[in-house]
């Protein structure tokens, strides 16, 4: 350090930062440094007030736990991927570009688009985006969006709508899905498959004729498994979703939102996009593209700020993809399926009412006793039951994956009828 | 040096599992069915071809490529983290809880401000929700003020978010690297809702005139909002509640170690000062008798800017390698900016010409300007580079240089590395036009033809 700090011309460390005002010095108010393994005894100590699902048999909606093959965090375990910065230098950053490619492709083959942009922070940030990306393309200043949507989305796309002043209809919610309908001045209808009571959309002809009548775009919010055997919107001109596959659930972060669109409104996409091209010697290489959308290039007229994504789980979600193959994936789509419909049975046969029946792994079901009351007995007895709602009055959304097998959901019966036994 | 390999793409790779029979509605789904073992091989040669911060020095300038320890990895990969919903009762998730209100403590303390919120999921997106809470206090107070102001060598995302979230976006230029002061105060009034800044600037210039521009600000009402990209430079020595901001956001993934995943997650927290915190997204951790809990109780508050708290995984990591730096941090920002410095002098002997002289803090910005008469560009030296086993700076930014090199070398590089890297800069100074208009060589692949890709995008593998 001294022969640096000669080279340069300096006596102490202070003269670097001389240029800082006296009256805005400051020392730092921290404890001292700790050693690795007490950093790691100190976290590990406050993690353990949590319960995991393995401790606490879960049916969460929305973010619920999938089972992760091994190979998928050998690979983004390895360095290369995660410290590596955006890859600004194609020739240094093949391997994130390929692979990124890759997954654009695979989300473009999962939801029936064209093109797809290598990630947004999270589903609900995708429609935001996706929101104003229709308003880029109508300029009218509207999005329809069903009544029944999780209310973080409901929240997210308020405040992404806030800037361009859109303003948000709600389509009421009948049958557990959103009664279509024609509107004035908006840029696009959003519609979600699965919706948010679980329910398989299946209007594909009625959703596209409400929108044309309202010369409106079609957002689709898929559920990304659900694709490996149900068909895809194809009805759609952009595809957003939550890209939770290949990813734990963290808490809930690090995710990614899916984003797809039809290839005529590539330019208003926001986001990075990986191309394909060739060196200077003629062979296959690939780059990101089209950048003259984004914010370090057109700053104020960017079609979105977004700079950091969600490019490594991006890459957790293609290398599930890939591990998993189309065998796989519908194995454990119709497994996820399976088990929620015998979750579903399970609960009818105590007492519970299933008012939905075409579902995936999403289900409403409204038990014949207090609902909050339930849930509150349950944790009791080690069970996180389903989120509750109040719409359909006093009932449960369940969540049910490959996770939750015959064995786990009959010791769960067991003790919601016990706990309802008890309340009552 | 990196592997070569043509590595085909997943599509191209041949099918090696039977088809196996699933009565399902979709009946194309057109995801290969392939071995395990050639899966493996598939990734680790595509990571072969991916320089990373372990791979070698990776000034990237604004981006802080500083080592990720592996600690943070680890400790990341408890089940009690990975496996945990956040929709989950209050009561089975309280260390969540417990890291999310302590984390925020710890950079309340960094920073000087008063709150903090972790839910934005990187750095535009921190900025976006810091704008969103710019508007909704003026709002509350019943001013209609319409514009933010950024300097010419802010980050693009500043101009971004503060049109997303309804702002006129309002430039200034700077002078002799920083912001000019009068023209500041010919565009500050009423209407004026924030100024954008980051201190030291992009060009790694502390700003000297910080303290009267704060008052600027705060004498026509408007807030200072601080981006954190470059808090690396100054932590310990000031903060930015010292030097008179009212919103910061930090880049968890530059200043506190976590790893940037080829582009992200990152993390982007926002604080505040308290006569903004009602404005903080909702939910806020809260510390109470029955232990910590998710309050929604905040009516002036913006709402939501993410599906749930954060990338929690990556606030973990943050959370590690504070404790594991603590009040040492200072040392981080003086061999930061020392390692700065003296790469910019060793440079500058080398005959490399850095406008606007006086000290840099952690990074500093080359003009290359004086090879464009050869025929050389600033891309010509990064390709180059990547020949010598470096990983370029930044080019081309901040657009107020011409033909900008933009180094940051972080607290991490050593000495060697420094003097290698500008010995590479210096040798490739003198290399032949064509040598250099051809690199790289030594790379997975030669020159990438960008305009090609742009003119006849080919985005996915059908489009091949």
């Amino acid at each position: 350090m001294k022969e640096m700090m000669d080279f340069i011309g300096i006596k102490s460390i202070d003269e670097l930062f001389e240029d800082i005002p006296e009256e805005a010095k400051c020392s730092i108010d921290l404890p001292p440094p700790l050693q690795e393994m007490n950093v790691e005894e100190e976290i590990k100590k406050m993690m353990k007030k949590n319960k995991t699902f393995y401790e606490m048999s879960s049916f969460l909606p929305i973010l619920k736990p999938h089972y992760i093959p091994a190979i998928v965090d050998e690979i983004v375990g390895r360095q290369e991927f995660y410290t590596s910065y955006t890859p600004y230098q194609a020739e240094a950053s093949q391997g994130m570009l390929q692979a990124l490619f890759e997954y654009q492709s695979v989300v473009a083959e999962l939801t029936g688009m064209e093109v797809a942009n290598s990630s947004m922070y999270d589903g609900a940030t995708a429609l935001g985006e996706a929101a104003l990306m229709a308003y880029r393309i109508k300029r009218r200043g509207g999005i329809a969006i069903p009544s029944c949507l999780f209310e973080a989305k409901k929240q997210v796309l308020k405040n992404y709508a806030k800037g361009a002043n859109l303003k948000i209809h709600e389509m009421p919610c009948k049958n557990g899905l959103p009664e279509l309908r024609e509107y004035n001045g908006i840029d696009a209808i959003y519609i979600e498959n699965p919706s948010f009571y679980g329910v398989i959309e299946r209007r594909g002809d009625e959703i596209t004729e409400v929108a044309s009548k309202s010369d409106a775009l079609i957002i689709a919010g898929v559920d990304m498994l659900s694709l490996a055997i149900y068909n895809p919107p194809e009805y759609a001109d952009i595809v957003i979703g939550n890209g939770y596959l290949g990813n734990y659930m963290n808490f809930g972060g690090p995710l990614l939102g899916i984003f797809a669109c039809k290839r005529k409104y590539i330019r208003q996409m926001p986001g990075r996009i990986i191309g394909a091209t060739i060196d200077a010697s003629g062979k296959r290489a690939f780059t990101m593209t089209l950048q003259t959308r984004e914010q370090h290039i057109r700053r104020g007229k960017a079609t979105s700020n977004i700079c950091s994504n969600e490019a490594l789980c991006a890459i957790s979600f293609l290398a599930y993809i890939a591990a998993l193959g189309r065998n796989g994936l519908r194995k454990v789509a119709m497994q996820n399926k399976n088990n929620a419909h015998y979750m579903a049975e399970q609960l009818e046969k105590i007492g519970f009412e299933v008012p939905f029946k075409d579902f995936f792994n999403e289900f409403v079901a409204i038990p014949p006793v207090d609902a909050a009351k339930l849930n509150k007995k349950l944790l009791e007895y080690g069970i996180q039951n389903g989120m509750l709602l109040n719409n359909p009055e006093n009932s449960i959304l369940y969540g049910v994956t490959e996770m939750h097998g015959k064995e786990l959901i009959e010791e769960a019966i067991k003790k919601i009828k016990v706990a309802m036994e008890e309340i009552e | 040096m990196m592997a070569k390999y043509e590595e085909p793409l997943l599509n191209e790779i041949e099918e090696d599992l039977p088809e196996e029979k699933h009565d399902v509605e979709r009946k194309e789904l057109n995801i290969p069915n392939i071995s395990r073992h050639r899966i493996m091989k598939h990734f680790l040669r595509l990571s072969q071809m991916n320089y990373g911060v372990d791979t070698g020095f990776y000034p990237l300038g604004s981006c802080t490529m500083k080592y990720n320890p592996k600690l943070l990895e680890r400790i990341a990969k408890m089940d009690e983290i990975k496996m945990v919903s956040p929709l989950q009762d209050e009561s089975t998730v309280q260390g969540c809880l417990e890291l999310i209100y302590k984390l925020e403590k710890l950079l309340c303390r960094i920073t000087g401000m008063d709150a903090f919120s972790l839910q934005p999921a990187a750095g535009a997106h921190g900025e976006f929700t810091g704008m969103l809470i710019a508007r909704a206090y003026f709002e509350d107070r019943g001013e209609k003020r319409s514009n933010v102001i950024v300097p010419d060598s802010a980050h693009g995302t500043n101009p971004a978010s503060a049109k997303m979230a309804g702002f006129n976006v309002i430039e200034i230029p700077s002078r002799n690297g920083m912001v000019d002061i009068e023209a500041l105060k010919s565009v500050v009034d009423e209407d004026t809702a924030a100024l954008m800044l980051t201190n030291p600037n992009t060009l790694g210039i502390f700003e000297k005139g910080i303290l009267q521009i704060s008052k600027i600000l705060k004498d026509a009402g408007a807030l200072l909002y601080y981006d954190g990209a470059n808090l690396n430079a100054i932590m310990g020595k000031t903060t930015p509640a010292k030097m008179g901001f009212d919103i910061v956001h930090l880049n968890l993934h530059k200043t506190f170690a976590t790893p940037h995943g080829g582009g992200g997650p990152g993390a982007g927290p926002v604080g505040v000062k308290s006569f903004l915190a009602p404005y903080l997204p909702v939910p806020r951790v809260v510390k109470g008798n029955g232990g910590y809990k998710l309050s929604y109780d905040f009516p002036k508050s913006i709402g939501k800017v993410g599906m749930f708290y954060g990338n929690f995984a990556v606030l973990v990591k943050a959370y590690a390698y504070i404790r594991m730096k603590g009040n040492m941090l200072e040392k981080v920002a003086e061999r930061a900016v020392l390692n700065s410095n003296y790469l910019m002098e060793k440079l500058r002997s080398y005959g490399f010409e850095v406008p606007n002289y006086g000290r840099r803090m952690h990074e500093f910005v080359v003009s290359l300007s004086k090879f464009k008469e050869k025929g050389i560009r600033a891309i010509d030296f990064a390709k180059r580079l990547l020949d010598y086993g470096f990983h370029p700076p930044t080019i081309y930014f901040p657009l107020i240089v011409d033909e900008a090199f933009m180094i940051e070398p972080t607290e991490d590089a050593s000495k060697e590395t420094l003097d290698e890297f500008a010995h590479a800069m210096k040798k490739i100074a003198s290399e032949d036009v064509e040598l250099l208009k051809n690199a790289p060589y030594k790379m997975p692949v030669r020159r990438v033809n960008e305009v090609k890709a742009a003119k006849e995008p080919k985005l996915t593998w059908k489009d091949l």
